[in-house]
């Protein structure tokens, strides 16, 4: 029995477990120091993991992953040209970019929303091409429509010596707002983690005082573990392993939001709905659950939490690429979840958080393990984007191979269901 | 009390209509409060869309509404929807289960009528946002788990949960509805193992007790007299009887089931008896076929050379199933054997070499190729699967058009196909024409046994007797075996030596054609003639 459930454990894990080896193979050839791999991890870490949270609530409510979140990230840049041109800067800047993000994002959310109705069951190639589709526009808005019909007076914005949105977008002037989350509050990580540990703990108390079933074993198991979490952290080999790191409270304290937000979600009608169309969009119906209705307000926070998560991207990044920078989002984003072991049909927080930290492994160790093992930092690069593609393939093939499964054996699933 | 109140729903002359079709004509259906009340009668004996009226869906009133009143509590209503009807207190157990199997207990019996607080977030964003108040709602699930008499925790994930219990988790959650008065159960049994099928009787009584009034469609008749009050009977969208049970008795129901259709039989073939030792053309042994919504589990028949062996029952029972899963069309298991070697299953193409062929009950989905030409139809399969209709060109096996043309056109004009020409597309051919096609097809492929499954659906009464028509001949001319299912007891009768009847998956008997009334009618509920009443 016990067997039987890690074997069945492993298969549904499987690609998760097959990018935790292969990250420690490349870990092995790259030659980088843990010290760097973990500077360069937590670097990286906190500028994609929101946009990842953002795929869950669709996946809840079965619509499969969400590819349409490019057209997110372009609400978002969209937003960002718009303060540029403003002259809002710094902390109002990007709050100001956020909240235009708003109104943008579930305006194209409803439509997006619309058009998935219409396809029901191709939701994730659907949301694909009408990323591309929304590409078009986003390029006729930024190469025609700003700067000939709507003024842009800002000269870094646009392209020099001719009309239309510049190729890059630099937040970095004194006019951007770069880095603006990730100055606010640094902390070394061992302070970090004491901060975090407080407040889960804080957070687990209170959800254990309001909960219908108390379960104070099961509390208890959780506080040790943080307190062994926060003890271990500040042992001297330890602090010497994040020696070099520095953790932008903010972006992690945002992504903990939310995080928190996800699962305070889940517990209220509206959750309640995602999680009844994701089942079975016949029962739901039945229920009297306007289905249609509850799949284009899953979309609708979908994309704006995209945008904000593109937004928490450029501003880390402190420049972005007018015509590029949203492109790949929804494949990565949907990579990253897919590795961290969600399925289509299934994910959680914590998939979609370990997701991002195996996948940003493979960002830094891939190259270096190519330059060592084949003497060209490209190979490194092409096994990055191949293993990317492989990932959702893997992942989609898993699915349907899991979904056969159960079917096998007419006869007997047969009699026992008559019988049963 | 007034005596308006003696119902608590009263449907008066319900006259419904699809197009030219009258599939209910002057039906009255009456129920007191806290009555059991069986709703009896064959496939299309109008049972579905009485209750299709009941809960106002939009099939109805999509296809021009109906005639008649219906009255609740003495007062007159319009149901104008399925959400109305939840309103006005009319509850349904569904047939196939409409429980989600991710969510607990409660949480299904409190699907969208959950309990919740406000929080910061529903102030601003209202109602949708407001959170789930788990401990009310397992009160209210334990309340109504109590009442159906389920002692399980009302935190089990549904997944899992033995079918019986989900049956009862649906019963909970119609009970849980404020302010129910009458709750319509489809074939609540179907699915049930005996003990639990006695349970549900139990607690359908129960329900009863409280003034809860019950409408139980079933087509197992021993239930009707163990359970139910009043029974009314339909049949061809007519009422039959209404009556109660204490003044009837299982056959005298059956008998008024089936009864004599009002059309005579237009084809008429005298049934033969075959000796005990006559050679068996087709022998089947513990089939079992996962069909959706035809699941066939445990059959067992033997088919004497050149005879037509009927095979009948109701819908959804598995009739169907059997040819689909011989012919490999849907998975099966179990021992086949063709004039005495075995025939292997699950894979179409060896069904079809071995010399058996087969007349799809879905004709324009899995039957014919709709775009492609009539000629085409009928010689596909024999291309495909024997290579006939090919010469050889430069070693490429390439079609002979001539020899194509001048089969279909004997085809047509033995099958009396209607068409242009051979070169029609059969998309645009009458229904009972499409079904030629389908026979000649079958005929080119020259099998020594023909399936035929439901050949006269939707057809009309001159292609139906042109159909039978060409079955018997077959048999009798060429000594073709044949092997028809369908829903149509009539027809079966007419034409067939033997009759299986199957229900719930499995053979109940086989009868000879000129059994009563009473014998097909209890087999179809799944009783063995003599064996009980």
């Amino acid at each position: 029995m016990d067997k039987n459930k890690l074997r069945e454990g492993a298969r549904n894990n499987i690609v998760t477990i097959m990018f935790i080896v292969l990250c420690a193979v490349c870990m092995v050839f790259s030659g980088y120091t843990p010290n760097y791999v973990l500077y360069e991890l937590f670097s990286r870490l906190s500028r994609n993991m929101f946009i990842v949270l953002s795929l869950i609530i669709p996946i809840v409510a079965g619509m499969g992953i969400n590819f349409a979140i490019t057209i997110g990230a372009m609400a978002a840049q969209i937003a960002c040209i718009l303060v540029l041109e403003w002259g809002v800067s710094g902390f109002a800047g990007l709050s100001l970019a956020a909240l235009l993000t708003v109104p943008l994002g579930g305006f194209f959310g409803f439509f997006i929303g619309k058009v998935l109705n219409k396809m029901k069951g191709q939701e994730m190639i659907g949301g694909l091409i009408l990323g591309y589709f929304a590409n078009g526009l986003y390029q006729l808005l930024c190469l025609f429509i700003f700067d000939n019909i709507i003024p842009i007076n800002n000269p870094n914005l646009t392209i020099k010596g001719s009309k239309g949105i510049a190729n890059t977008i630099d937040l970095s002037r004194e006019d951007g707002f770069a880095g603006t989350l990730e100055k606010l509050w640094r902390l070394p990580v061992h302070q970090a983690a004491l901060v975090f540990v407080a407040v889960i703990a804080l957070i687990l108390v209170i959800s254990y005082v309001r909960s219908h079933r108390r379960n104070a074993k099961v509390l208890g198991i959780q506080l040790a573990v943080l307190v062994i979490v926060a003890a271990v952290a500040q042992l001297a080999p330890v602090k010497a392993l994040f020696s070099m790191v520095q953790v932008p409270m903010a972006t992690f304290g945002l992504v903990a939001l939310l995080c928190l937000f996800n699962v305070v979600l889940m517990r209220t009608r509206l959750g309640q709905q995602f999680r009844a169309v994701g089942q079975n969009r016949t029962v739901a119906n039945a229920a009297g659950i306007n289905v249609d209705r509850v799949r284009v307000i899953a979309i609708m926070i979908s994309t704006v939490f995209a945008g904000w998560g593109q937004l928490v991207f450029v501003q880390n990044m402190g420049s972005f690429q007018t015509y590029g920078a949203h492109e790949q989002v929804g494949l990565y984003a949907g990579a990253a979840i897919l590795v961290g072991g969600a399925s289509v049909m299934r994910a959680t927080n914590t998939q979609a958080l370990v997701g991002t930290v195996l996948f940003h492994l493979m960002f830094i160790l891939a190259p270096a393990a190519g330059k060592n093992l084949f003497g060209d930092a490209a190979i490194g690069e092409y096994f990055r984007v191949f293993m990317c593609y492989g990932v959702i393939a893997v992942a989609l093939v898993m699915h349907a191979w899991s979904e056969n499964a159960k079917k096998k054996n007419p006869s007997s699933a047969l009699r026992t269901n008559a019988k049963a | 009390m007034t005596l308006a109140a003696e119902y608590i729903l009263e449907m008066k002359d319900i006259t419904k209509r699809y197009g030219e079709n009258t599939v209910l004509s002057n039906v009255s259906l009456k129920i007191r409060p806290g009555e059991i009340h069986a709703l009896l009668g064959e496939n299309g004996a109008g049972k579905s869309t009485l209750m299709n009226v009941l809960f106002g869906m939009p099939v109805i009133h999509a296809t021009g509404g109906f005639g008649g009143e219906v009255y609740l509590d003495g007062e007159k209503t319009v149901i104008a929807s399925p959400h109305d009807a939840m309103i006005k207190g009319i509850g349904m157990v569904h047939q196939e289960f409409m429980l989600l199997p991710g969510f607990t207990i409660t949480e299904n019996i409190k699907l969208n009528r959950e309990i919740a607080k406000p929080n910061v977030l529903s102030r601003i964003f209202g109602k949708n946002l407001e959170t789930l108040d788990m401990a009310a709602m397992s009160r209210d699930a334990r309340k109504a788990l109590d009442s159906v008499g389920m002692s399980i925790d009302e935190y089990t994930l549904v997944a899992g949960l033995p079918v019986g219990y989900m049956q009862f988790v649906e019963i909970a959650r119609e009970i849980d509805k404020t302010g129910v008065k009458l709750l319509v159960f489809d074939e609540p049994t179907a699915v049930l193992t005996e003990s639990e099928a006695a349970q549900l009787l139990n607690v359908m009584k129960d329900i009863a007790s409280k003034g809860i009034a019950i409408i139980f469609i079933t087509h197992r008749l021993d239930e009707v007299i163990n359970a139910a009050d009043g029974v009314t009977i339909l049949r061809d969208g007519q009422l039959v009887a209404e009556t109660r049970t204490k003044d009837t008795d299982v056959t005298q129901l059956a008998e008024m089931m089936i009864g004599r259709k009002g059309e005579s039989a237009f084809v008429t073939a005298d049934p033969r008896t075959f000796a005990g030792d006559a050679p068996v053309a087709l022998k089947v042994s513990h089939l079992a076929v996962n069909m959706p919504g035809e699941m066939v589990n445990d059959v067992s028949f033997e088919v004497k050379e050149g005879e037509i062996f009927g095979i009948g029952g109701l819908a959804g029972q598995g009739k169907v199933g059997i040819p689909n899963g011989i012919m490999g069309v849907y998975e099966a298991s179990g021992d086949v054997e063709l004039f005495g070697r075995k025939s292997e299953l699950n894979n179409a193409h060896a069904a079809l070499a071995s010399g058996m062929a087969m007349v799809s009950e879905d004709r324009r989905g899995v039957g014919l190729l709709l775009d492609e030409s009539i000629e085409d139809n009928i010689v596909f399969n024999a291309m495909q699967i024997s290579g006939d209709f090919t010469k050889k060109i430069l070693g490429a096996k390439l079609k002979d058009g001539k020899a194509i043309r001048e089969h279909a056109d004997e085809m047509i004009k033995e099958l009396d196909i209607r068409c242009f020409s051979a070169l029609q597309h059969t998309g645009t051919l009458s229904g009972g024409n499409q079904q030629k096609v389908c026979i000649a097809r079958a005929l080119t492929m020259h099998p020594k046994l023909l399936f035929v499954s439901e050949p006269t659906r939707g057809i009309d009464i001159g292609a139906k007797k042109l159909v039978l028509e060409t079955l018997v001949k077959l048999n009798r001319e060429m000594g073709m075996t044949v092997v028809m299912i369908s829903s149509e007891l009539m027809e079966l009768r007419s034409i067939c030596d033997r009759i299986a009847i199957i229900a719930e998956g499995e053979v109940v008997d086989v009868l000879p054609v000129n059994s009563s009334d009473a014998d097909f009618g209890l087999a179809m509920s799944g009783i063995k003639p003599g064996k009980e009443a």
